[in-house]
């Protein structure tokens, strides 16, 4: 056995043994879950009392959106009938301390889903000792997740969400948005973004992927063009706009603010010789050399400055992932009193 | 010694940096932060606006970086609702909609006078990009886009919604950002060109790109951690009830981890950079 293995081994055993510990006196890893009974029909009436205080605050009761309120409540009315008896359980995440409240239960999915964040956590971070299968699998399922998670969002948000509902906006509001507006009619121009969204699946096809070309060359044409606008705006004559600055600043008694005026010099000297550095059609010799060398200068602070924002960046990251292992899992701190009087 | 540290192999600095950030935080040291200018021309942006200003709360992050942007997007959320403002929640990120729940949970459970349709409204998540923020800002488009809120109640049934058009009435954005789309493209296509009161809040490595954009085109910005506490403290400052709050401290929290991790970061360095020139004096640099 190697030096690595070995204290691999060590560590697995020390944690292990100190997880066995805390788990077997019940002072860790426990989530706890507040249950709140939900009956449909004493809901639905809710929302009907509320759509009776908005039809009484209507001044104009022959208004558009008078009649839409009094046409949203017949509809609700109508179905509080084929709700009744209905009911169902949410649970709410609590803290521990709420314990033993009248409805906080113990939470097996909630606490499953600590453990295995906890180890999935852990696992990602073994790949700073040496690269393993744990780190691989870890990774693995994060990426699956995201994209699997991003694609029914973008599905139901996007090609339902937006697509649909203005292609068949009925059978939308029938079937999976009931709140897709009555006036809706469909709008025939998206069908464009449908056929050309489905061209873009013919990449797929061994013999027309060529159909994909063209929807692409469309978006990326669109998208060239949309940020072209974007860009020219807020970033080239907005920042050249910011440069042109006065480089004396006089206050209302004429005398100058010091201040200002050399955050401004420094402005314009520092643009100017970082533009000189990127300006390759002079040799950077004599002047303009040193010039450029001062650009470079002003540039290094400006990488400084972004490494020092990352390393904060990333320390922050960390320091919060250990204070969920430590907080929420392994229960050693509580800085937010979430189990006060449990251990 | 000298060989000691230059052969010394990267795992040992692994776990120094792993001991420099639990120990602060086993024993939780905390040091007194001193909000900036920068952090109070933002804090300013949005504590000036008259009682029940609309405000935008767009929260363009996901789980990965919600460790550095979490703190600063409660406290935004919280100061807005401290003053009584009405919040309109949003994302472009798939995964931004479990950070907006996040936030609005800190409603539901601090703020329980704050109503959902009167008071704030989730808009959730919708695909497109930086073309829906272009969409948005058209006038009267807002709803063809959204026609539901992230729940699928529709848009017309709520009172802060029901003649909602465009974002062209809110008083300010405030855009938490993580990357793109985020505070930029915000900037490009929402704030330039229609002149909108924007303040942002972003992560370490965002913030640079977006300083020269202050401080017309952008109020100010938060950036990273240290700027969150500092905002915390600043609340603290204007609404002493929050030192009670522990939840509403998760950004001074921080500072104890970040700042003993930089005392050893620039020690690594110190002793990186002597290692190298003794290193080269010697001539046996590889």
């Amino acid at each position: 056995m190697n030096r690595s293995t070995i204290i691999s081994m060590l560590l697995i055993l020390l944690g292990g043994g100190f997880l066995i510990f805390r788990t077997s006196t019940g002072r860790m890893g426990q989530s706890y879950a507040r249950v709140i009974q939900i009956n449909a029909e004493d809901s639905l009436q809710k929302q009907l009392e509320d759509l009776d205080d908005k039809i009484a605050q209507q001044t104009d009761k022959q208004s558009k959106a008078s009649q839409d309120i009094k046409a949203s409540r017949d509809r609700l009315e109508q179905r509080i009938n084929s709700v009744k008896g209905q009911s169902w359980e949410t649970r709410t995440l609590v803290a521990p301390r709420h314990r033993g409240e009248e409805n906080v239960d113990f939470n097996w999915p909630m606490t499953i889903g600590l453990w295995v964040s906890a180890f999935g956590m852990i696992a990602i971070l073994s790949f700073l000792f040496q690269d393993n299968i744990l780190y691989k699998i870890s990774e693995a399922i994060l990426i699956g997740v995201s994209a699997a998670y991003a694609m029914v969002l973008g599905f139901w948000d996007g090609i339902v969400g937006i697509l649909f509902v203005k292609l068949t906006p009925g059978i939308v509001r029938e079937t999976v948005i009931p709140a897709t507006p009555l006036e809706a009619e469909p709008n025939w121009i998206y069908l464009v973004p449908l056929i050309l969204s489905g061209m873009l699946l013919m990449r797929l096809s061994p013999t027309g992927n060529w159909i994909a070309r063209w929807p692409l060359a469309f978006f990326i044409g669109l998208t060239a063009g949309f940020r072209l606008v974007g860009f020219l705006e807020a970033d080239f004559v907005h920042q050249i706009q910011a440069t042109i600055v006065p480089l004396v600043v006089l206050e209302a008694d004429d005398t100058i603010n010091f201040g200002a005026t050399l955050k401004n010099i420094l402005t314009v000297l520092t643009v100017f010789c970082v533009l000189i550095y990127f300006f390759f059609s002079i040799e950077h010799e004599g002047v303009v050399g040193g010039i450029a060398k001062l650009g470079i200068g002003f540039l290094m602070i400006t990488f400084g400055a972004g490494f020092g924002y990352t390393v904060m960046g990333r320390i922050a990251l960390i320091a919060e992932r250990m204070s969920v292992l430590f907080d929420d899992w392994l229960w050693l701190i509580d800085p937010t009193a979430k189990r006060l009087g449990l251990f | 010694m000298f060989v000691f540290f230059r052969d010394l192999d990267r795992r040992w600095i692994f776990l120094a940096m792993f001991l420099a950030i639990a120990i602060p935080l086993l024993i939780g040291i905390r040091f007194p932060e001193e909000p900036s200018q920068m952090v109070r021309n933002v804090y300013q942006e949005i504590d000036q606006l008259e009682e029940g200003a609309d405000i935008l709360l767009a929260f363009d992050f996901d789980p990965a970086s919600q460790g550095e942007l979490q703190p600063m997007a409660a406290a935004f959320t919280r100061h807005c609702a401290l003053k009584k403002h009405k919040l309109y929640f949003m994302t472009l990120w798939p995964t931004g909609v479990p950070m907006i729940e996040q936030n609005i949970r800190i409603l539901t459970t601090e703020f329980p006078e704050y109503k959902y349709g009167t008071d704030y409204v989730n808009l959730g998540y919708k695909p497109g990009m930086e073309v829906v923020i272009q969409s948005i800002v058209s006038e009267g488009n807002l709803q063809e886009l959204f026609t539901t809120d992230n729940a699928g109640t529709s848009l017309k049934s709520h009172p802060m919604t029901e003649k909602l058009g465009d974002i062209l009435k809110m008083n300010l954005i405030v855009n938490v950002s993580a990357g793109t789309p985020g505070a930029k493209e915000w900037v490009q296509y929402a704030a330039t060109p229609f002149n909108l009161n924007m303040v942002a809040g972003t992560t370490g490595v965002g913030a640079p790109a977006l300083y020269p954009y202050i401080p017309k085109q952008l109020r100010g910005i938060l950036g990273a951690i240290k700027a969150a506490a500092e905002y915390e403290q600043a609340m603290i400052e204007k609404f002493p009830d929050l030192k009670e709050n522990k939840d509403a401290q998760e950004g001074l929290r921080r500072m104890g981890p970040q700042l003993v991790a930089h005392l050893l970061i620039i020690g690594l360095i110190v002793v990186g950079n002597i290692i190298f020139f003794v290193d080269r004096r010697r001539g046996t640099t590889s």
